[in-house]
């Protein structure tokens, strides 16, 4: 099966921090891919790093087919990535932020429209919301625009971060078909949570982040000291294992 | 770009021999390639602490005018680097006497043993340390100037360009310092007023503030690679004005109506003695500028390796981190 | 590049329309300049008219530095570099659609400040031609140094006063020529003010090639 994702030993840096120290994980195309661990453990800086924000202190890393160590921006045009920050202008209206953001990866102006159009349907964005500058939106609105840009860009491997939080049950629902239906169109999804409830039921397989790098699954009792069960230095080959939430 | 080293392990995009090995001398490559200190094995982690242990046996003071200890340890000789380092060493030791012996013997003919000129009278003896600075001004930002291009090109890119740039910066802005108030006290007596916007000074003046704002820029927290290219960068755009703020500060001056203080017209004849002091003056502020620049770099370096320690710390501590 | 830089600078003068924190807050500070100035150098006509092309390219940098920092706020604040990465535009394409923005709204100011400058100080306008050329190739040199000192400068914590210890040297020979091409057209001899404009037209043509060049590496920073 092709690879969307490939990093070997990828360490990257903030400063002198090590975001990763030292992540392998494979990523096959049309995967499902669920990112998990605590606060701090490189959920954010391991997407950051795939939709080529951050550079490669050392290892390698291979996204859709580009080098991370080389061409970065390439991989920046075939990723739809969902972050933090929602990257819309306050002061633009949804529509006009959807216009500019399919137009400045590239499509041309009529296309971009209609994109945008159906792209705004799918999220639900109707009625006087596409004409609402971004600044009166609730966070929750906000969120489905910025998932809207996503979605219009149509990319081969999304990297949303954290995509369900501030958002209500109807939303997370949308989301959650949105992912499928991507996912049926041959994009690979790679998603991080805490939440292993809802985003587990979503995905092929959960990989485990800790430290900067990938671990095997803790223990399913959180008051087991971990030295019975794991591994003192993980060993960065063995694949991490899978944990289905029924 | 992906490049593995001999050991098979992936290299930064960045050079930085200088670093993982034990030479810490001005402009000496690595004698012997070893795994770069971030790669996160047992090997380099190993050597990254011997090299420190070098550093801090080989680390010249810059007190001691240029004296570094001739001990070095025993892991570096068994590297066969030890000749190489103790042999540098020797090498600045001598320069910083040289400069030393140089800049006082300067100062000595200046004050005392050369005539007074016609014009100038006793005013002519700045002309002694005020060139030479205004040069060695000079030649500092070429080099910072011209590392900054290097570090930027692909094919030469290397830590140490930029850690040459950042120290010729800051070695530069001390003797433009110098110059503008060498320049400012030849003026008053000549023209009577502390300050001519004559186009070298005001020149001067500018380069100043420009390479101050260069400092500024690399003391601003960022990964290495960051510093290096964002400063370098900013360098040579800062660069690139020199020339047109020369010229128009220029074309200011001649175009303006005559200024109301102008350039005494006394005539100067540097001849004999005088001419040999200044010609020493020149050599020995040039070799004054090597020394600090050797120390200067080497700060950098153990700077920069310091900080690769840590990193493998914070590797360490990471680490540990995912297996609590 | 040149579809992305109308791109960008269509999009940063459609912020500037809705949100008028230039008319509302970037004029009046310009505004604010002038006339400290004239309180600082006196009531007496005299000592103004004399300065009144410096003073008012004084207050055009001054300016510059926040019209800079203003098209950098707009990127997502803190995330400004990110966004403008993964948008997939081309820099040099947002370097000059940044910098024609820029530009479009410092000739606006000056329009205003001109005419505030014949208010205060009592500059004689003449020689019209002449103070246009000088504010169009000032501006655009202007802008360019701003837009890649403001890239420089746009991810890190010390923003607001890096900027302008980086921009406020490097435009020193603007502030010069600009002022001296004045000086000569309201003195009413613009035949003078070719070689200034020359100097002018120079150092925008160089720092436009140099934006154009060094953006894409400066965005290029983690």
């Amino acid at each position: 099966m092709a690879l969307a994702v490939s990093l070997r030993e990828a360490v990257a840096l903030a400063d002198r921090f090590p975001l990763l120290a030292g992540v392998t994980l494979d990523v096959g195309e049309g995967e499902i891919v669920h990112l998990s661990g605590p606060n701090g453990a490189g959920k954010s800086s391991l997407l950051r790093l795939c939709c080529g924000l951050l550079s490669l202190a050392s290892g390698t890393g291979v996204v859709l087919g580009h080098d991370l160590a080389v061409d970065r921006r390439e991989v920046r045009r075939e990723v739809g990535y969902l972050g933090h920050a929602s990257f819309l202008y306050e002061e633009l209206t949804v529509e006009e932020n959807l216009r500019f953001a399919l137009r400045a990866s590239g499509i041309h102006s009529t296309e971009a429209a209609q994109r945008a159009s159906a792209a705004m349907a799918r999220m639900g964005l109707a009625g006087r919301l596409p004409g609402t500058p971004i600044v009166k939106l609730s966070a929750g609105q906000r969120r489905r625009a910025a998932i809207a840009v996503v979605v219009g860009r149509q990319p081969r491997l999304w990297l949303l971060d954290e995509p369900h939080a501030g958002l209500d049950q109807d939303s997370r629902t949308l989301l959650d078909g949105i992912v499928t239906e991507a996912r049926a169109g041959g994009a690979t999804v790679v998603l991080s949570s805490h939440d292993l409830g809802s985003a587990g039921a979503l995905a092929d397989r959960v990989v485990h982040l800790a430290g900067g790098r990938v671990v095997p699954a803790p223990a399913e009792d959180l008051h087991e000291p971990l030295a019975d069960t794991a591994v003192v230095a993980p060993d960065p080959t063995r694949a991490p294992e899978a944990v289905h939430v029924a | 770009m992906s490049r593995l080293d001999a050991t098979g392990d992936p290299v930064l995009t960045e050079r930085d021999d200088d670093v993982t090995s034990g030479a810490v001398a001005f402009g000496e490559t690595a004698p012997a390639a070893s795994p770069p200190p971030r790669a996160a094995t047992h090997a380099s982690r190993a050597s990254v602490r011997e090299d420190v242990d070098d550093a801090t046996t080989t680390e010249a003071g810059p007190a001691d005018g240029g004296a570094a200890p001739s001990a070095v340890s025993p892991k570096a000789m068994a590297r066969g680097s030890a000749p190489r380092a103790a042999r540098s060493d020797r090498v600045v030791r001598a320069v910083g006497t040289a400069a030393l012996v140089g800049v006082a013997v300067t100062v000595w003919l200046g004050l005392w043993v050369t005539p007074n000129a016609v014009d100038f009278g006793n005013l002519v003896r700045l002309l002694y340390i005020h060139p030479p600075l205004a040069w060695v001004m000079f030649i500092a930002y070429g080099v910072a100037t011209f590392s900054s291009l290097l570090y930027l090109w692909p094919r030469t890119r290397h830590a140490r360009f930029d850690r040459l740039a950042g120290a010729s910066a800051e070695v530069g802005v001390v003797f433009t310092g110098l110059t503008l108030v060498t320049g400012s006290v030849w003026g008053r007596p000549t023209w009577g007023v502390w300050w001519t916007w004559d186009p070298l000074l005001t020149t001067t003046a500018l380069l100043f503030v420009l390479y101050l704002g260069y400092l500024a820029l690399r003391k601003v927290p960022g990964d290495r690679e960051t510093v290096a290219r964002r400063s370098a960068i900013a360098g040579l755009i800062a660069f690139l004005d020199v020339p047109i703020v020369f010229v128009s500060v220029s074309w200011w001056r001649s175009l303006h109506q005559a200024p109301t203080v102008d350039v005494a017209n006394g005539h100067l004849y540097v001849h004999g003695s005088m001419a040999w002091t200044l010609a020493l003056g020149f050599v020995s502020f040039t070799l004054v500028y090597v020394w600090l620049m050797v120390h200067r770099y080497r700060l950098a370096v153990l700077r920069d390796r310091e900080d690769d320690e840590g990193l493998d710390a914070a590797l360490a501590e990471r680490w540990a981190e995912g297996t609590r | 590049m040149w579809r992305d830089a109308v791109l960008v600078c269509s999009k940063d003068l459609r912020i500037e329309a809705r949100s008028r924190v230039g008319l509302n807050q970037v004029v009046p500070f310009a505004a604010a300049v002038l006339l400290l100035f004239g309180l600082a150098l006196g009531p007496d006509r005299h000592a103004l008219e004399p300065a009144a092309s410096g003073l008012f390219w004084i207050a055009v940098l001054l300016t510059v530095v926040l019209a800079v920092q203003r098209s950098f706020a707009v990127e997502s604040a803190d995330s400004a570099r990110d966004g403008l990465r993964l948008s997939g535009l081309d820099p040099a394409g947002i370097f000059l659609g940044k910098g024609a923005a820029i530009v479009v709204q410092l000739l606006v100011l000056e329009g205003l400040l001109t005419i505030g400058v014949a208010l205060l100080y009592g500059a004689q306008l003449s020689g019209g031609l002449v103070l246009l050329a000088a504010c169009l190739t000032a501006s655009i040199g202007l802008a360019a140094v701003g837009v890649v000192y403001g890239a420089v400068s746009s991810g890190v914590r010390v923003k607001e006063t890096l900027l302008p210890l980086l921009f406020l040297p490097v435009a020193a020979p603007v502030l010069l020529g600009a002022t001296k091409a004045w000086n000569a057209a309201l003195a009413g001899t613009p035949a003078h003010a070719g070689i200034w404009l020359s100097l002018l037209a120079i150092f925008a043509v160089l720092y436009v090639a140099v934006g154009i060049a060094a953006f894409g590496p400066l965005l290029e920073d983690s």
